[in-house]
């Protein structure tokens, strides 16, 4: 039997001793991600301009198209295709999607002409990179379920080309029962799970500041002064924290 | 009867295109791009309502 003291139940571990994988998994989130950076109550000056909005509008549309989304798988094509309050809702899930991809676009370019990837931010670009990949796979699917002749012919272009890649015999663009369960289920939950990821990185690092932040800026210092670096380390403007960060 | 997932025949239209020598692009493909432009330029130059209040 170990010789060190196990801590009482209900007390909280010492985070420097950790034995278990739980208790380190707790120590290094808590570390990444205290309650105070997960759930911040305000933000530095300079996020309240329209530039720090549309990821927030990308999750407002995806939002209505998963409730709407639901509606429709849970109703069927017989009432979406058939019946005129079907095809409202089934309406409004094809006009978020639209205002989805407008407001993830119009958040790239913002987000790529601020180079919000800087001071450690790579992961939080890449995985807003694979959001855009798998929410482009997941419309694809999406598009094919109109079960129209547009849909029809992009299945066919879709099967050539999975022919050519060789991964036609997985992946059947023709089969309408295979796309359902792609566009309904696994579709929507790599989208979610990238961009819960996307987000809890944006808060792991905090938010960006902007290309012209001056080296001097009085809450880049204050943040600066709450990292654990010894005094007179000077650390760029746009890193909110310590050098060891996720990357 | 086609079958249970097929939408009504004839619901998609030739759709409008746009073209200068060598260059087509549809007119909703056209319409979202502009959209986004604007949307773009307007996040840089219009002030954050609320924004002064703060500090
Ligand atoms: C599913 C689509 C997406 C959603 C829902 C989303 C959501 C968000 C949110 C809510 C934020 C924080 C607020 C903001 O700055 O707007 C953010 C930040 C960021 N996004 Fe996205 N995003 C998406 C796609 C993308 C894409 C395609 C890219 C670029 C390839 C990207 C790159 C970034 C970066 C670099 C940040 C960090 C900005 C900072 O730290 O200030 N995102 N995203």
């Amino acid at each position: 039997m170990s010789a060190h003291a196990t801590p009482r139940p209900g007390t909280p571990a010492d985070e420097t001793d950790a034995h278990t994988w739980t208790g380190r998994a707790r120590r290094w989130l808590l570390k990444k991600l205290p309650p105070d950076k997960l759930l911040p109550e305000d933000q530095p000056s300079y996020v309240a301009s329209w530039s720090y909005v549309f990821g927030m509008g990308a999750i407002a549309s995806l939002l209505w198209i998963v409730i709407s989304g639901i509606v429709l798988g849970l109703n069927g094509p017989q009432w979406y295709h058939v019946s005129s309050l079907g095809s409202f809702v089934n309406s409004t899930h094809l006009w978020s999607v639209e205002f989805f991809f407008i407001f993830m676009v119009v958040h790239l370019w913002l987000k790529f002409w601020m180079a919000a990837w800087r001071g450690g931010r790579a992961l939080t670009w890449i995985t807003g990179v694979l959001s855009f990949v798998v929410s482009i796979v997941a419309a694809f699917t999406g598009y094919l379920l109109q079960t129209n002749f547009d849909s029809q012919w992009i299945a066919f272009e879709a099967k050539d080309a999975l022919n050519a890649v060789g991964v036609g015999a997985w992946f059947n663009a023709a089969n309408v029962g295979q796309l359902f369960t792609w566009h309904i289920t696994l579709l929507p939950l790599a989208v979610g799970a990238v961009v819960v990821l996307h987000v809890l990185l944006v808060r792991v690092h905090g938010v960006a500041p902007p290309l012209e932040a001056a080296e001097s800026d009085a809450q880049l210092l204050h943040n600066r002064r709450e990292s654990t670096q010894p005094p007179g380390y000077t650390q760029p403007p746009e890193s909110t924290e310590s050098r060891d960060a996720v990357r | 009867m086609t079958g249970w997932l097929v939408a009504s025949v004839g619901t998609v239209g030739e759709g409008t295109y746009f073209g200068w020598d060598g260059f087509t692009i549809q007119s909703g493909n056209l319409i979202v791009i502009v959209v986004m432009i604007i949307l773009f330029v307007l996040a840089l130059v219009l002030p954050f309502p609320g924004g002064k209040r703060r500090k």
